[in-house]
């Protein structure tokens, strides 16, 4: 079966004012559906312009991409007209910062409608209105026909995330590209995050980029990790895998870094006289 | 030895619709030469928390004792000669250092307030300081832009040890780091605790930080002390409801098994 996405040796150079960088170095990867495929690193590794390549959102002119990028068996890079058709259809984006990412001047619902009628132009505004408080329930707003109306500023982190995650949907899209999306936010309110997003994954089969930095959101949400450093994969493999038996001292070395947060009583029943 | 014990500590901001008590009648201790962490999440407090121990804020009321004055609500004149005993680390190594100096006079700045009036001596141990933060000679004549994050941050910690403080406040020091250089920074840190015996009050939403960085921890939750006790304890069977949620959400890596354990929690009690 073709994969959703399908990318082979992926290179993308771009024009900095210290010259031209290869910020991505010859990346192959494939995500399937209801699969997640994580893409780990630190900063500067290529990871983000990996995700913003695949998606042509690099700005042109500045950005030089070559390999090939094959979306719901459309090659994004040799056609441009083929990104624009599958970006916010075949495939959506889950920025990273929430609370930069709606426009401050316009209601939830003017911006969840939008992105609705442009996938479904034959869609009134009442019916567009319909779908986009069912999407807001499904992202778990609470009485969402309420809160069409309200700005980005009267809702949390956490519920512009989850509404920029119902706008990601409004396209039907097959594949979500989510770019560190629990980054900005609090502890609690990620593990909210996470869980819808691998529930909505449950229950609709559909399959996600993810990018972050954290080994543990890596390790929670992901099928395959691939380990990014320098613009390449150091070490790929099954989320298990890379976290239990990971053979590049690069991913040892991450997995070290990590703080520890040592075992507990998860349960609530304090065992008498166990071994810390 | 009680190096700083905060009892019943209030600050409060002001609103349109009335004061709001951002920290709420909290207290602890922290021992000469001792690590406590201070968690919770956005909004919880602990920023004001650590901006109300540093002075940069007035308490409403409430007693801050270092070494038994009571700082709280002293006057700027009697605070001043105090001020240098405790010192803060902050979260932005981007925002929080002037980009017109050089490494070594951001270091030198604390010397020449604290009144080393020599500049040749500022200079001299504006390097040290810099050396012992392991900092290159060749980082002196630089600017901050010309540091990455942690470099930038070992600089704030230089800076914060200038004036040889008792205790170090590290308001998120680490939160805006790569995991890697967090590592670098937290081995840094308890190192130099080794070195000068300096105590610390680690401000932190990681509890993997917490762990790594305290003996005792307090947590906090909408400007209350929802839990305290010894970090292992609390880590390990946490008592509140919310420092369990909190518990919960920290995603250690290697604790997580199986495939797409879905091991997530509820979030936070409401």
């Amino acid at each position: 079966m073709t994969p959703l996405l399908d990318v082979r040796d992926l290179q993308i150079e771009l024009v900095t004012a210290h010259g031209v960088v290869r910020a991505v170095d010859g990346v192959s990867f494939t995500v399937g559906r209801g699969e997640t495929v994580t893409l780990i690193g630190e900063s500067g590794s290529g990871k983000s312009t990996t995700a913003m390549g695949v998606l042509r959102l690099l700005p042109e002119g500045l950005a030089v991409l070559s390999g090939s990028v094959r979306i719901g068996g459309r090659d994004v890079l040799t056609d441009p007209g083929a990104a624009r058709a599958v970006r916010g259809r075949t495939v959506s984006l889950i920025p990273q910062d929430p609370m930069t990412a709606l426009s401050p001047v316009h209601t939830i619902g003017r911006q969840l409608g939008d992105a609705i009628r442009l996938r479904h132009p034959e869609l009134s505004r009442a019916q567009a209105r319909e779908r986009g408080v069912d999407l807001l329930g499904q992202v778990r707003i609470s009485r969402p026909e309420t809160r069409w109306t309200s700005y980005p500023h009267q809702f949390s982190g956490g519920m512009l995330q989850r509404i920029l995650i119902a706008i990601a949907l409004a396209g039907d899209p097959e594949l979500l590209v989510a770019d560190e999306p629990t980054s900005a936010l609090d502890a609690t309110v990620q593990a909210d995050v996470l869980d819808l997003l691998m529930e909505l994954q449950e229950r609709t089969g559909i399959g996600m980029l993810m990018i972050t930095h954290d080994l543990g959101v890596a390790r929670l949400v992901s099928d395959r990790i691939h380990v990014m450093k320098d613009g390449r994969f150091v070490e790929s493999g099954p989320a298990g895998q890379i976290v239990e038996r990971p053979a590049e001292p690069y991913t040892r070395d991450l997995l070290a870094a990590v703080p520890r947060l040592g075992a507990w009583d998860e349960d609530g029943t304090a065992i008498e006289g166990a071994i810390p | 030895m009680t190096l700083l014990a905060v009892e019943d500590l209030v600050v409060e901001y002001p609103t349109r619709s009335g004061p709001f008590r951002a920290v709420d009648r909290v207290g602890f201790r922290l021992r000469k030469g001792g690590s406590l962490a201070v968690v919770g999440e956005s909004g919880c407090g602990k920023s004001t928390l650590a901006r109300a121990l540093v002075r940069l804020l007035t308490p409403k009321s409430g007693r801050i004792v270092l070494d038994g004055t009571d700082i709280a609500t002293l006057p700027e004149r009697k605070l001043r000669p105090l001020r240098r005993r405790v010192q803060m680390v902050f979260q932005d190594p981007y925002g929080s250092l002037d980009p017109h100096l050089t490494a070594q006079q951001i270091v030198a700045e604390p010397l020449r307030l604290g009144g080393v009036s020599d500049r040749a001596e500022r200079a001299r141990r504006a390097a040290e300081l810099l050396d012992q933060v392991g900092l290159p000679p060749s980082a002196l004549q630089r600017r901050p832009a010309d540091f990455s994050g942690g470099q930038r941050q070992r600089i704030g910690i230089a800076r914060a040890l200038a004036s040889r403080p008792d205790v170090l406040v590290c308001d998120e020091a680490t939160s805006a780091l790569d995991v890697s250089v967090q590592a670098q920074v937290l081995a840094l840190l308890r190192e130099l605790q080794e070195e000068t015996g300096i105590a610390y009050l680690v401000i932190a939403h990681n509890l993997g930080v917490v762990r790594e960085m305290s003996t005792d921890v307090v947590v906090m939750r909408a400007g209350r002390v929802v839990e305290a006790g010894p970090t292992e304890t609390v880590l390990a069977a946490p008592a509140d409801p919310y420092t369990r949620a909190l518990r919960r959400a920290a995603l250690d890596p290697t604790a997580i098994h199986g495939v797409k354990p879905r091991r997530v929690p509820e979030g936070s009690p409401s």
